[in-house]
């Protein structure tokens, strides 16, 4: 049996179809969409020779008014990406970096025989197993999003933009294998073994971090790929779209940006418990450790995120343009701290820096260097001014704080290399306090930048966000759900890690005043009737 | 190569069914286990035997979806576009099941911990049901190709995923009681050691006569599966018969290593018996194997990347069970004390 003919040219989105599918043998029910993706029919039209069981369902449920919305499903989808890729990019730094920082921990506390960093180390294996479930389940929410939202993209680019995903499942299984025997495995196993569970861990971290931005690079970047005159891939070279042009600057900003945003999270942690008078060893500790590995990366980020501003500068002048907001192609551009561009085409408000914009884009040429605009290119395969002053923004955002996060690091490193100490002032640990959300709102902001400033392309240059959306009404209804489930999660989250510190406090003031750990929860005891054989607690 | 890809499939599957379905069937268990302090004891057996490797198991559904995704993009998108609502349905369950897990057992509230629970037991229920009727939807030819989406409820609800949902359950439960019996026998006491047991002999035979009636469903509502099924595809059919007759006998003998493995065979012949009867169509009758497969090149990165898999993760999952089998994971106190 031959495929569907309705296969439409490059230019056409296939979805769009009004011709109606051909029915098979068998109870197939297919039915014809609606031409319009707004029309306002009912979805559960269909045409008089497949009606079918599910049509009365429908229809009672259309009446109750499940699925009688005629929702154009595009900007759901887009918000409902793009939450769930925010809520989930929450938790990779934790799971990317706090391998890395459990380890040094558990590094100290065996080498130099340190019980604070030991009961550190084993502590953090214990929120990295909560944290680290929820980071897994969101991101198969995510897999799961790009079939249920975005068919057409997966149908037709599916073939190359799959292939950094199926690198990426390697290592995210290493990562799930080693991180439960490294958790679970604290008790039994020998503690030098134990420790090097610990590596793949950290090793699968940066490969599964490569791996998977490399496949938003390649969407920024599409190469390794041939499409025939029907647009359809017909040959692909698997190494040139995992190395695409973007993948190596972008991967690398996204894994240090992991080492950054883990670091500070944590350390923030503990800096909140020094300020509220924890100031023993075990917090000191706490902070250090996470806090130095941030320090380390804030300003390897600057460096990394000077090179790749410049090389989009170079390769992807749109979303260039929309960053540092100039409408039209000029030389001497100034770099405009906020302000906004009008519908016109004007730049209004903000702080202009005369002539700095070019002078960053190409230092050799200073202010000479031309800056393409906008209105270079054309209006439909760029970001409107709405999403132009979304990226501009975000982009201020992002290296604002980016450089207050730098700032705070030089105090740090200046305090240690002079006092091999913290900075005295309580406004050092009010600013690390805060550094955990601010470095979270850089990242999400850094996001914001690349995802907006990409508009209207999902795979720039070749198909649009909205070809590639699904054509489902429904979205509205997951989008609701969605955010409701994920803000219940948030919060329970947040509570369940808090409840976990404040028992482990409870067992460090118990183990001080000399009495054992926190209770065990022993299985209850067999029913009397039970065999001799003991009872062996869990 | 289009075959190689599809057999790779076809075992990620399998795998996932095998591995992740035990633990969604721990989960059916740990709901049907009763109120807060009947259930304890049930309960934390699931808990420990599936602490440790629960995260690993379900990497294999991400397998799944990548290789579908990838190597037969058009599949993936028709059914994705057709069941939109059921694969939404196991999207948020996951989410559920995983988190809720996760925070029970942190946890030392009871009222917390059964809320957690609930979410944990219920979708643990309702995911595989949801991955078994889009496996019905799609052997019974409701999953359209060409880019236009099916019907959008009753694709889902009709006979053949109905059954396949209940199946999946069903066996997802068999499984899991199988392999708690052994569980329970390592960590907890022969109760409930007992206790698992009959449940699974009880599975065992609901599962084994939900598969019967499905032959008369499958009869009057998917034709082409039917044919195949007791044409090409009987050998296998009657193989997973015979092995899940098989593990039912080994229980009821108390030989537990035995009645794992055929009940893991059993479970394994209907995917395969499935994929077999499915032959050469991925949306019988409308999308053939060939058809959807993506260009060579991308089908070859997958082989090595399964070959990969393979040769580094499989030997890895087997160190996890390995090390938890020997009891050196232990999914409860983990603090060590201080060295002296």
């Amino acid at each position: 049996m031959t495929r569907h003919p309705g296969v439409a040219t490059y230019s056409r989105p296939r979805w769009r179809s009004d011709t109606p599918v051909i029915p098979s043998a068998g109870s197939q029910t297919a039915r014809v969409r609606p031409a319009s993706r707004t029309s306002a029919g009912s979805p559960c039209q269909r045409d008089s020779e497949t009606r079918a069981t599910g049509g009365a369902i429908c229809e009672s449920l259309a009446v109750g008014g499940l699925a009688a919305l005629a929702v154009d499903p595009v900007p759901w989808a887009r918000a409902q990406m793009a939450f769930t890729l925010a809520a989930h990019i929450v938790l990779v730094p934790l799971g990317v970096a706090w391998a890395f920082m459990a380890l040094i921990a558990n590094y100290r506390g065996i080498k130099h025989h340190d019980a604070d960093a030991l009961r550190l180390a084993q502590r953090w294996s214990k929120y990295m197993a909560v944290t680290f479930a929820v980071g897994a389940v969101t991101g198969t929410v995510l897999s799961f999003e790009f079939g249920l939202l975005w068919p057409n993209f997966m149908d037709r680019f599916g073939a190359a933009f799959g292939i950094p995903f199926a690198i990426e499942g390697l290592f995210f299984f290493a990562e799930a294998i080693f991180i439960a025997i490294y958790i679970y495995g604290w008790r039994r196993l020998r503690p030098w073994p134990h420790f090097w569970t610990g590596v793949p861990i950290v090793i699968a971290g940066i490969g599964g971090t490569l791996s998977v931005v490399a496949a938003n690079a390649w969407m920024n970047e599409p190469g390794g790929f041939t499409l025939d005159d029907a647009g359809r891939v017909v040959d692909v070279d698997p190494l040139a779209v995992i190395f695409n042009k973007a993948m190596p600057l972008q991967s690398l900003h996204m894994l240090v940006a992991a080492y950054l945003v883990g670091g500070f999270l944590v350390a923030s942690v503990y800096a909140g418990a020094m300020l509220r008078g924890r100031r023993d060893r075990y917090h000191r500790l706490g902070f250090l450790i996470p806090f130095t590995v941030a320090a380390i990366a804030t300003p390897v980020q600057m460096l990394v995120g000077d090179q790749l501003a410049r090389w989009v500068y170079e390769n992807e002048p749109i979303k260039f343009a929309a960053i540092e907001l100039v409408p039209e192609t000029s030389r001497n551009v100034p770099e405009t701290l906020f302000g906004r561009l009008t519908a016109d085409g004007e730049v209004k408000g903000g702080i202009r820096i005369p002539g700095l914009a070019s002078i960053l884009s190409d230092p050799t040429q200073g202010t000479n260097t031309k800056i393409l605009g906008l209105n270079a290119f054309p209006e439909d395969s760029r970001p409107t001014t709405r999403e132009v002053n979304i990226v501009h923004w975000a982009w201020d955002v992002m290296v604002g704080l980016g450089t207050l996060l730098f700032l705070l690091s030089v105090w740090f490193g200046i305090a240690w290399w002079r006092r091999r100490d913290l900075p005295r002032s309580r406004w050092f640990l009010r600013a690390a306090a805060g550094a955990g959300v601010a470095s979270i709102v850089a990242m999400e902001a850094g996001w914001v930048v690349t995802e907006v400033g990409r508009q209207p392309w999902i795979v720039f240059d070749h198909m649009k966000v909205e070809e590639a959306a699904t054509g489902n009404e429904g979205v509205w209804i997951t989008f609701l759900v969605v955010g409701v489930v994920y803000a219940v999660l948030a919060v329970t989250l947040v509570l369940v890690l808090r409840l976990m510190t404040r028992r482990f406090a409870a067992a460090d003031a118990h183990a001080e005043a000399g009495g054992p750990y926190a209770p065990r929860q022993p299985l209850p005891p067999p029913p009397a009737r039970s065999e001799s054989r003991e009872v062996r607690a869990p | 190569m289009t075959n190689a890809v599809a057999a790779v499939l076809l075992l990620g599957i399998t795998a996932y069914a095998v591995f992740g379905g035990a633990d969604f069937g721990a989960g059916f268990w740990d709901l049907v286990a009763g109120g807060a302090r009947r259930g304890a004891r049930p309960r934390s057996v699931v808990n420990h035997a599936i602490g440790p490797v629960w995260e690993a198991n379900h990497v294999w559904l991400i397998f799944v979806l990548v290789v579908l995704w990838t190597a037969f993009s058009e599949a993936f998108a028709s059914i994705m576009l057709t069941l939109f609502v059921p694969l939404s349905l196991a999207a948020l369950g996951i989410v559920l099941r995983g988190s809720g897990f996760a925070f029970r057992k942190e946890v030392t509230e009871v009222s917390s911990q059964r809320n957690f629970g609930v979410a944990f037991a219920v979708s643990s229920v309702l995911v595989p049901f949801c991955f078994g009727a889009v496996a019905g939807a799609v052997a019974s030819g409701r999953v359209p190709a060409g880019g236009v989406a099916g019907d959008r409820w009753s694709s889902w609800i009709n006979p053949t995923s109905v059954l396949g949902g209940v199946l999946a359950v069903a066996a997802c439960a068999y499984l899991a009681a199988v392999y708690l019996v052994y569980d329970a026998e390592r960590v907890a006491g022969p109760d409930l050691e007992e206790y698992f047991r009959r449940r699974a002999l009880v599975a065992g035979v609901v599962a084994g006569a939900v598969a019967l009636a499905g032959i008369a469903v499958l009869a009057a509502d998917a034709e082409y599966l039917f044919d195949r099924l007791t044409g090409p595809a009987l050998p296998i059919v009657v193989a997973s018969g015979l092995a899940g007759l098989g593990s039912l006998v080994l229980l009821a003998r108390r030989s537990h290593r035995g009645a794992r493995l055929l009940a893991i065979g059993a479970v394994a012949s209907v995917i395969w018996a499935w994929g077999v009867a499915q032959w050469p169509y991925l949306l019988p009758e409308s999308l053939e194997v060939g058809e959807a497969a993506a260009p060579d090149a991308t089908l070859a990165t997958v082989l090595v990347v399964f070959g990969v898999a393979a040769v580094v993760i499989v030997p890895a999952i087997g160190l996890l069970y390995f090390l938890d089998q020997r009891d050196l994971l232990d999914p409860s106190e983990s603090e060590r004390p201080p060295p002296g």
